[in-house]
Parts: structure tokens; sequence; C-alpha cells
């Protein structure tokens, strides 16, 4: 198969799901085969996404052009190396999000399974297209594909509270993207005449540098779904949702859409010479630095734990962020590398919310006490998680941190310690915030013995959630302590 | 070949209708239609691929050489036109619509076939001919025959609002008379390219720009331009479905081209942009449209009413791209004429599928509908997300032009302003699809018994969601024919 059928088949594959969850599960009736498909599709994705790997390393850049669209724009793809992490991660982690949907959908007794399967394959067939993109426009295009798709999801319970959530994702998100990102794309067309991603950047060093700083915010707030404060509010409106999607979308393949947006326009649309050490580069690290503080402390007062989560995940997606704005080698492979570990992590960490709303239907963290020794693979994989996403080794994250760290020190701002100390804070803020949660579990007195012990007075040793449920967090888990061990791979991929 | 058969074009609707009149077999009359509708459309295209690449067609009428006699020409600018006009007409008109519109008898349906007929002959002898009289003559064809069309639409203020149409299209249609009046005294012509050439000296005496303002404020109330479009939310959302579709898909546009071409052709981009700087009234009348027409729309509880509005703010695009005078923001007008009949036509005839099934349209009574309808919800969906521009549809495309074409201007306050306008169709869009897919169905109003809307309704208003997603992915068709009309129109000739 050469590179560019295998790039047509990775992109068709999603679809292909999503047609068999409508056949199986709408027209034929056959639920347990459609359960089955996905995570078999989601392989293959999976396979055929790994495949371009090896192309890629060996420095190809296989490439695909559908058709031309507008004079000068083409529908096309290309893989680079930040576009092959961000589809390994959305496809890989597919595969495993839809085994644990099967056990979270049933276990939770969901309504309109076959839709909701439906359009989860659909979302994977946008973040794929945003991956591959090789141009603005085609980013663009599946960008809001992405944001249209996963609407039906967020509202899938179709409560007023839903709709609310609902109408507020759909706000924000295309807000920012068409005044935003679409001015921001439109303006860049007008002064260079091409959108297409280059190595090096499309804007010359002429352009001015108060041009520079204006189309860098309007692309990082055009990017709406990385939540860049204050366009955040979406992300903790869109945990209404089922569990599994804020897991596979809210906590991976969406967000991570729009950082990986950033991330891409930094290097191939401005170009890291262009923006390393000036003030475009300055602002949004300030911007990304306040995000990643803020969202850390609101974090902490969250009893929801979904909602303690997503402000997390708005904390974590600043790194990457704070990343891209340095606008060196480290920082992108820096943010390149927090965009796999805290797909791993977080993805973990949702899950387990989701385990322990299917097992007890709690979902406050105040409610947790004790719970850690009902459910111990739950909570072990939850502590495994948090370590990554707090940044501790021997898990995956601390590489993150860690070259995080060592591009701040070479920016070679003035503030440069400031932006140290940032770092620093923010994971001691997430240590504030994930951990209350593993310690009430396993060291908090169970509360079943009070009045409100309406589970039936003698307390079982051993109450997971279903087998489908609680098997792909404890596998993430491992992932997560597994990425620690191969970032020297990850490290020679996003060679910058 | 083609151009012995041109005059063909405008002549078959014509004889067409007293043939409906004279067979009054409605079944016959559908048709025999229908199969009129489909030559004009063969002809259009053949006369577009005719003149692709800058040719011209001309065609005396009667033998008789222009200026004196009446001359057909063909160009790029109106065989688009044609082209648009006769394949929406005959997407239209393929729509079933069991039994017509609802207050005309079986024994008088063939009327409204031949007034149909000769609003079509009317539309397209605007946008074929080259004489300005003849124009005021195809003018009030089509208008008067709209007029009736829209009276048929069965709700009692159906014909209040085909009288106000009337009372604004007269005035317009005077306007436009007087304008052509005054063209006349000061070049003696009536032929548009004689009196081009002639206008040169006289370009600044009073009587010509007096004549350039009636023309204007004329085609205007037309076109709906704001704030001249109050005869257009009333006349739309109390016409048959049907001819809902028809007008917003091509009466608009014809006006459009009308007023395009005198601009350009015969007063000249500079007289007009640099010297009267037109896009000083023009442009702020569209952006004003944009957003007070699109507030109008979200506060709309009739799906037709609010189509209806957005039709006045989508004019506001189209009108905004003419005022940048660009080849970029004028292309970009002209591929929303087509790009804006596809979306809104193909939506119209949503809301037929949904009278015919629901039996109204009022945003209470589409509740819950996307499950009993749902084939008809998703190209309900398919055109909204056009309206408000999401790339990979067609809606798409035009913005992308006009903002384009705005900021070749220098003009970046009105780019974010267009892009900003887009959310408030959000708003509108979303507040339907909510209706249609959220809420529950009233208790009084129960949907049990609706169901899919039959083929022959749902396969040409889903042709025209699926044209909204195939041309805003392929624009060599579209795009490609409005760069070169407007590059022609803005070098002065057609």
């Amino acid at each position: 198969m050469s590179p560019e059928t295998t790039i047509l088949v990775a992109l068709l594959l999603p679809v292909l799901a999503a047609v068999s969850c409508l056949l199986l599960g709408g027209g034929l009736g056959r639920p347990n085969l459609r359960d089955i498909a996905t995570p078999l599709i989601g392989a293959c994705t999976f396979a055929a996404v790994w495949r371009l790997a090896g192309d890629v390393l060996a420095g190809g850049r296989p490439e695909l052009v559908l058709f031309e669209v507008l004079p000068g724009v083409e529908l096309a793809f290309q893989v680079e190396p930040l576009g092959l992490l961000y589809g390994l991660v959305a496809s890989g982690l597919w595969i495993v999000t839809s085994i644990y949907a099967v056990g979270y959908m049933r276990g939770h007794h969901e309504q309109n399974q076959t839709r909701f399967f439906t359009f989860f394959a659909l979302s994977i067939f946008a973040a794929l297209g945003i991956a591959f993109a090789s141009n603005l426009f085609t980013l663009f295009l599946f960008y809001e594909a992405l944001t249209l798709l996963t609407f039906p999801l967020v509202t899938h319970h179709g409560t007023d509270e839903a709709r609310r959530a609902g109408r507020i994702y759909l706000g924000i998100l295309l807000f920012t993207s068409i005044s935003f990102l679409l001015f921001a794309i439109l303006f860049t067309w007008r002064l260079t005449g091409t959108i297409d991603f280059t190595p090096g950047g499309i804007l010359g060093a002429e352009t001015s540098s108060g041009m520079v700083t204006v189309l860098l915010l309007l692309y990082a707030f055009g990017a709406g779904k990385a939540a860049l404060m204050p366009f955040h509010r979406w992300l903790p409106n869109a945990m209404v949702a089922p569990t599994p999607v804020s897991a596979l979308l809210h906590a991976v393949a969406v967000v991570k859409a729009g950082v990986f947006a950033i991330l891409k326009i930094v290097v191939y649309v401005f170009g890291l010479d262009l923006l390393a050490g000036s003030n475009a580069s300055l602002s949004l690290m300030t911007i990304a630095s306040f995000t990643m503080l803020m969202a850390a402390v609101i974090a902490i007062r969250q009893d929801n734990l979904k909602a303690r989560l997503a402000y997390s995940t708005i904390s974590q997606l600043a790194y990457i962020v704070l990343g891209a704005a340095m606008a060196t080698a480290t920082g992108v492979l820096a943010g390149g590398m927090q965009i796999a570990m805290h797909a791993a992590g977080k993805i973990t960490l949702f899950f387990c919310a989701g385990a322990i709303l299917v097992a007890t239907h709690k979902k406050k963290v105040s409610e947790l006490d004790g719970l850690g020794r009902t459910m111990p693979w739950t909570f072990a994989a939850f502590f495994l998680a948090s370590l990554s996403i707090i940044g501790i080794p021997p898990l995956g994250g601390s590489w993150a941190k860690w070259y995080l760290m060592v591009g701040a020190l070479e920016t070679g701002f003035a503030w440069q310690a400031a932006f140290l100390g940032v770092l620093m804070l923010s994971s001691l803020l997430a240590v504030f915030y994930l951990m209350p949660v593993v310690v009430r579990g396993f060291f908090a007195a169970s509360p079943s013995a009070g009045p409100s012990g309406s589970a039936g007075g003698d307390r079982k040793p051993i109450a997971e959630a279903p087998f489908l449920c609680v098997a792909p967090l404890v596998l993430t888990a491992l992932l997560s302590l597994a990425l620690f061990f191969v970032a020297g791979d990850l490290a020679s991929l996003l060679n910058f | 070949m083609i151009e012995k058969i041109l005059v063909l074009e405008v002549v078959l609707p014509l004889l067409a209708a007293p043939v409906c009149v004279l067979v009054r077999h409605p079944r016959f009359c559908r048709l025999f239609s229908l199969g009129v509708v489909a030559a004009c459309f063969a002809i259009a295209v053949a006369l577009l691929v005719e003149v692709r690449g800058g040719g011209v067609i001309s065609y005396q009428l009667g033998g008789w050489p222009p200026p004196l006699g009446i001359e057909y020409r063909i160009s790029t600018v109106n065989a688009y036109l044609l082209a648009l006009v006769t394949a929406m007409a005959l997407v239209i008109f393929s729509f079933d619509s069991r039994g017509g519109p609802p207050r005309v008898p079986e024994q008088r349906r063939h009327l409204y076939y031949a007034v149909f007929l000769l609003c079509i002959s009317g539309l397209l002898g605007i946008t074929i001919t080259g004489d300005a009289f003849n124009i005021f003559v195809f003018l009030e064809i089509s208008s008067l025959s709209s007029y009736i069309l829209v009276s048929l639409g069965g709700h009692r203020r159906a014909v209040m609002s085909a009288f106000y149409y009337l009372v604004m299209g007269t005035i317009g249609g005077v306007f436009f008379m007087l304008g052509v009046g005054l063209l006349y005294q000061e070049t003696g012509t009536l032929n548009l390219r004689d009196i081009a050439a002639r206008l040169e000296p006289s370009l600044h005496d009073r009587g010509t720009v007096l004549a350039l303002a009636l023309l204007v404020v004329g085609i205007s109330i037309k076109l709906a331009v704001f704030p001249l479009h109050h005869w257009l939310p009333n006349a739309y959302s109390f016409a048959p479905p049907k001819v809902s579709a028809f007008l917003a898909a091509t009466a608009t546009k014809v006006s459009f081209y009308l007023l395009a071409m005198i601009l350009f052709t015969i007063f000249g981009a500079p007289f007009v942009f640099e010297e009267l700087r037109l896009q000083a009234v023009l442009l702020p009348l569209s952006l004003l449209a944009m957003f007070l027409a699109s507030g109008a729309a979200i506060f709309q509880t009739d799906l037709r009413r609010l189509l209806a509005y957005s039709s006045v703010a989508q004019i506001g695009y189209m009108t905004l791209g003419l005022s940048t005078a660009n080849a970029t923001g004028l292309a970009g007008g002209l591929v929303h004429l087509f790009n804006h009949a596809v979306m809104k036509g193909g939506l119209f005839l949503v809301v037929a599928c949904l009278l015919y099934r629901v039996g109204s349209v009022h945003l209470d009574a589409l509740a819950g509908i996307g499950r009993r309808m749902p084939l008809t919800s998703a190209a309900l969906v398919i055109g909204g997300l056009s309206l408000i521009g999401v790339p990979g549809t067609v809606g798409f495309v035009s913005k992308w032009y006009l903002v384009s074409g705005v900021l070749e201007r220098g003009w970046t306050a009105a780019a974010v302003l267009i892009l900003l306008s887009s959310l408030l169709a959000l708003v509108y869009v979303g507040k339907v699809v909510e209706v249609v897919y959220f809420r529950k169905p009233a208790e009084t109003q129960p949907i049990d018994h609706v169901r899919e809307a039959p083929l022959g309704m749902l396969a040409p208003a889903w042709v025209l969601a699926a044209a909204a997603v195939f041309f805003g992915l392929t624009t060599n068709w579209t795009y490609g024919v409005a760069r070169e009309a407007a590059e022609l129109l803005l070098a002065g000739g057609i």
C-alpha cells in the first residue's frame, strides 16, 4: 500500500466504522456486532496510522492531494511529525475508549447508543483530518466539522442542562473559530497568497512585529478548542456528555485539536525563527501562564470530579500553548510530548471518574471517602495517572514538564525565571487538585456505616465497575507508565 | 447552431404559458412546464459553454440590427444568470407539491402553471436582452406574474402581502422606467451598449446622475436592498411554498444582475465607484442588512419568516460584494447569487415538505420533528450550516471571497463585521435546530402521525442540499464562472 493510499485508508476507516454502526445498530438491530466492529475498525485505523510512522521517521512526508477547492486552495493532506503524533494518540486511544464505552454505556443504561457510536466514529474522522491537514483550509474544514460532529455527543442526554451546555459549546467554539481563526487565515492569505503549511513558515521576515503579535493572538484564541482563558467555559460545560466523550474527546481529540493547531501554525505558518524572542511570543506565553495557574486554582475548588478534571485539562493544555509560544525547538518538543503524555494520563482519570459513576453513581469528590478499598484497580490507576499529570517520574508526564522547563530557560527573556516558577507552581497546584481524590479513596473512613448507607449495610470487599470499564483504564494507566521509557523515541520524532 | 435557437430561451416559456391555458389538464401542464424548463436549462448551459472564455453571442431580433432593433447579447455574465435561473427552476419544478397551492381548485390549476411559466420567461428575458426598454417589459411580466403567484398562498394574508408587493414593485418599476426615459433623453438610444458608448460625454450631466439614482433605487426595491425590503418577508412567508423557493432562488438574483449590469456596463465602475462613491452608501446599507435582518430573523417564530429575513441579510452580502468593486469581491457577490440560490431554494423546499406533513412551520409545531422526519430535518441542517458559512458548504465559499475582496480594499473593520454577522446566522439556525431535535412536542400538537415527506418532495430538496455541499468543495464551475463574469463587468462590457 502506497503512503497516499494509507492516508486515505486511515481517514476513511472511521467513516466505515460510523457506517457500520449505523447499519448494525440501526438498520439490522445487532448492537453486539456493532460494539465489536468499532474497536476492530479502530485497531485497523491505528495500524494504518502506524504504517505512516515508518515513512515519517525515515524523513518522508507522505502527501495526498484530493482536489482543488478554491483556486490555490486544495483539500490536501500531508503527514509530518506533529500530525503523526496527534493521529497516533487519537486513533490509538480510540480503540481503548470504544471498548470502555461499551462497558460504560451498557452499565449506565444510556439511550441512543447507535447514534452515540456513529458520531463518535465521525469525530475521530474529523480529528484525523485535522492531524493530517496540509494547509490551513483543510485544517479549518475538519476543525469545524469536529465541533459540529461532537455537538450531538455533548447534548446526548437531551436534557435542559445538556441543551444549555450544547449552546455554550457551539457558541464559544464557532464564535472563536469564525471571528478569530477564519479571519487570521484570510489575513494570512491576503498577506502571503498561500495557506499551505511550509517548513520554516510562510510569513516573511518583513511582517511587522505588531502584525505578527495580532495574528498569533488571533490564531491562539481562534483555536478555541485549546481553551485558553477567557474562552475556556465550553470545556467544563461539555462535561454533561457521557464519560467516554469527556475522556476521548474532551481530554484528547477535541482539546488536542486546538493546541495541535496552535503548534502546527507556530511551526509551519509563522516559523520558529520569526517568533523566537519576539513580543508575540512573550505575550502568548504570558496568557498561557495565566490560564495555567488560574485554571489550576479553580480546579482545586471543584467538588464535581469531572468538572475538576476539566479545569485540570484547561491548565494542562496551557502547557502545550506555552511550549508553542516559546517558539524554540525544545518548546515544540515539549508541547508535542505533552500532547501524548497528557492524553494517556487524562483519559485514565476520566475513565476512572466514569467507572466510579457506573459502579456507585457518585459524581462528587466529597463522596469518594473510602471507595478506594472497594474499587482498588480504579483508584490505583487514578493514582498513577495523577502522578503523570503532576509530572513525577517514572511516569510519562515528567518528560514533558522537564523539556518545558528547559525550554523556558532557553528562551532568553528577562523573565525566564518567572516562567520556570509558574511551571513549578502549577505542578504543585496539580498535587492539590488530584491527590485529595486518591487520599479520600484510600485513607478516609467509608461513610457507608452512616445513615445514608442504602447500599445494604454489609460492605462487599470489591465492587468494581464492569470489566469492560476497568480493563481499559488499567491499560491506559500502564501506558502512561510505559511512555516514560519511550520518551527518547518521541524526542527523535519531534526533532525540529 | 446555438445562435439560431437562443431566442427560444425566452420564447419557449412565453408560448408554453398559453398552451397550458388551452389544454387545461393539470397533470399535462405540470409535466409540460417541466419539459419546457428543462429545455431552457439545456439552452442556457449550451450558451454558457459557448461564451466561456470571453466569447459573445449577439442575436438580432427580426433581423433588425442594433441600435434600432432589439439585440439579445450573451456573455459570461448573463449566461451565468440564465443557467442559474433555469437550473433552479428545473429543480423546483420537479418538486411534486401534491396538488399545488392549497386554494387553487383543480379546474384552475393550469392557470397557476401558466403564470409560473410567464414569470420564468420574464426573468430570462431581463437577463438575456440588451435593450433597456425590453428589460422594462420583461421586468413587468415577471413582476406581475410573481404578484399573482404570491397571492395564491391560501392564507388570507397572502392576498394582502401580494398587494403590498404589487405596490412596492410598481413603485420600483416606475423608478426604473423614469431612469430609462432620462437615459433615452440624454443619449437618444435604448440599446445598452449604445447608451454606454454615448453617455461618455454627458456622464456628469444632472440628468444622467438622476437617471442613475432612479435606476438604482428602482432596482433596489425589486432586489429588497435594506431598507427597501419590507415587501419581502411577507411575500415569502405567505406565498405557496414552492413559489417562495422559486422567488428566493431566482427573482432577487436577476435583480442583482440588473443592478450590476447598470452600474458597471452603462455607467462604468470608475464613474460610479470613484467619482460618485456609491460604496459610501452601499457598504453601510449592506452591513446594516446583514446585522438588522439577521437580528430580526432571530426573533421570528415562523420558519418561513425566519428564512425570509435571512434572505434580506444574504442580499446584504451580495450588495457588499458589489460595493467592493474589485474582481475578488464582485466575484464573491456573484458566486453568492448561485450559492444563496442553492441553499435558500433548498431550505424553502424543506419548508414545503414540513408544511405538507406537519401543516405548519411555526416553530412550536416543529418541536421534535427531527425524529419523525429525519431526512427532511437533515436537509434543513445542511442548509442551515450553509447559511452560517461552515467550511465545506457553499456559504463558506462566498464568505471567503467576500472577505478577501473587502480585505483587498483595506476595509478591515468590514471584514470583521462580515464574520461577526455570520454568528447571528449561527443563533437563528441553532434556534431552529434545537427546536427540531431537542424540544419535546407540545401536548396539544401530537406529531405521532407525522411521517417522512414523500420522495417526490424529498428528492429535489436533497438535490439542493447535496449541491450546497458539492459546490462548497468544488468551485471550478461556480467561482470560475463568477470570476470571469466579474472581470468582464469591471472591464465595462457584457
